[in-house]
């Protein structure tokens, strides 16, 4: 299992161009996929992931322990750079007829997986994965739906959203297994 | 302060690695976890399946990090420092011009960004503003259905009263005799407990038959707790009765909650 990299972080945050590039290998794989999930644009979620570094390069000062962990932190950036993208005029000018809509309709659309994913475990979980995960999930992980939003958005009891959600990820964990 | 597993049981956790959490709860699920190793553990699990979940929604492998190295290294680039020969006064003033104009161009574009961030946050306010006034008027929308339902000619109101085993409770049956429906009111029932559903019955008093008309398993989203059943019956009375999930055959009397009779006119 991988642990958080306490002492690469260290380095990053002290500004160590090499750190960064172990930083770049090891999270960018995930954010990229976070950030499509919003844009369903591979061409807008390249650039987007490029701003992305460079702002977690850029405010790496600003990264606070005390509040979260590094990977939340750089998934903040992901998704808030994503989503602002979304609102953007030359955004919506250029969207596309594109059918996706949650982020399981982009696994489901795909026919093969990178070689760092478990692609057995990913598609098992996709089929048995309930309609109101599917939705739960894409709105509290993917696009940062605060737990009133996301009740609010899926029409839900406000005190259900968290027990749910983890009902959702502990499926995820007992079908993927290990990773 | 919690134990371990109520944190893990409740599913904040993973709300924490998400960052969805208000900054409060962020910092102090941050310190539980910096001081538990289980905590700390569970953390990481979620984590690391949250990153490989994501990674299955990228659309590819991302490209190599050498288009953001030149970025990187740019920045690092040392300040040479400047040869000791005597510098005319006139670059001096050159160079602070150009300092100025630099610190102004700075300056106005920090205000910018400001102000484009308060344009995301006002949208976004905006948005959730609209989404709220739409659950509003679905809502008033379904409580003017249902007085509308209340206020027909024809339909007979029946109160049920509390019985003895929860002497607050109470309820109401409208029935619409002529279309064989019947509405049935149990905001006054307490919430039941889990695994139990209240059922509602019809009752002809001589002999005394039940007919059960249904259970209220259905969650009603608009929060009235008003539920249309059917009532093709020749009802004499109602009662509501607490029963196993799925409803009985036959009503538990020890557990009749509110009963009421139809008034004859």
């Amino acid at each position: 299992m991988m642990t958080q990299p306490d002492a690469l972080i260290e380095k990053f945050l002290q500004k160590d161009p090499a750190s960064f590039e172990k930083i770049y290998e090891l999270y960018s794989e995930s954010l990229f996929g976070v950030i499509n999930s919003v844009v369903h644009n591979q061409e807008v979620a390249e650039e987007l992931l490029q701003d992305t570094f460079v702002k977690i390069w850029n405010n790496s000062d600003k990264y606070n322990p005390s509040k979260g962990r590094f990977f939340t932190w750089m998934l903040n950036i992901a998704r808030n750079g994503a989503i602002d993208k979304t609102r953007s005029k030359d955004f919506k000018n250029q969207k596309k007829n594109h059918t996706a809509e949650y982020f399981v309709d982009i696994l489901e659309a795909k026919g093969s997986f990178n070689t760092s994913v478990d692609a057995i475990g990913i598609k098992k979980y996709v089929d048995v994965l309930e309609p109101l995960c599917k939705k739960i999930i894409h709105f509290l992980f993917f696009q940062g739906y605060t737990q009133k939003e996301t009740a609010e958005e899926l029409d839900i009891p406000l005190g259900t959203v968290k027990t749910r959600n983890r009902i959702c990820i502990k499926k995820l964990r007992d079908i993927v297994g290990v990773v | 302060m919690k134990n371990s597993q109520t944190y893990i049981d409740s599913g904040v956790l993973e709300l924490f690695v998400y960052g969805t959490l208000p900054e409060e709860e962020m910092v102090e699920i941050a310190r539980e976890v910096s001081q538990d190793k289980l905590l700390l553990q569970e953390v990481e699990e979620i984590e690391n399946h949250l990153m490989h979940l994501a990674k299955a929604a990228a659309p590819g492998e991302p490209e190599g990090v050498s288009n953001l190295r030149k970025y990187i290294n740019n920045e690092d680039i040392k300040v040479i420092p400047l040869s000791r020969k005597r510098t005319p006064i006139i670059t001096f003033i050159g160079w602070a011009a150009a300092l100025v104009l630099l610190a102004g161009v700075g300056y106005l574009y920090t205000e910018n960004s400001k102000l484009e961030d308060r344009i995301v946050d006002t949208e976004r306010e905006l948005l959730l503003q609209e989404g709220k006034t739409q659950v509003a008027e679905t809502d008033l929308n379904q409580t003017r259905g249902l007085l509308n339902v209340i206020r027909k000619q024809d339909l007979i109101a029946v109160p049920l009263g509390a019985q003895a085993i929860a002497p607050e409770a109470y309820a109401s049956v409208y029935w619409d005799k002529k279309s064989g429906k019947a509405y049935i009111d149990v905001k006054g029932l307490p919430e039941p407990p889990k695994g139990k559903v209240y059922q509602v019955w019809s009752l002809t008093l001589e002999p005394l038959t039940p007919t059960s008309m249904g259970v209220l398993d259905q969650y009603d989203a608009s929060g009235n707790q008003i539920f249309e059943l059917s009532n093709p019956n020749e009802s004499e009375a109602f009662g509501i009765t607490l029963e196993p999930k799925g409803g009985s055959a036959s009503p538990t009397l020890e557990q009749l909650y509110t009963l009421g009779v139809v008034a004859t006119s």
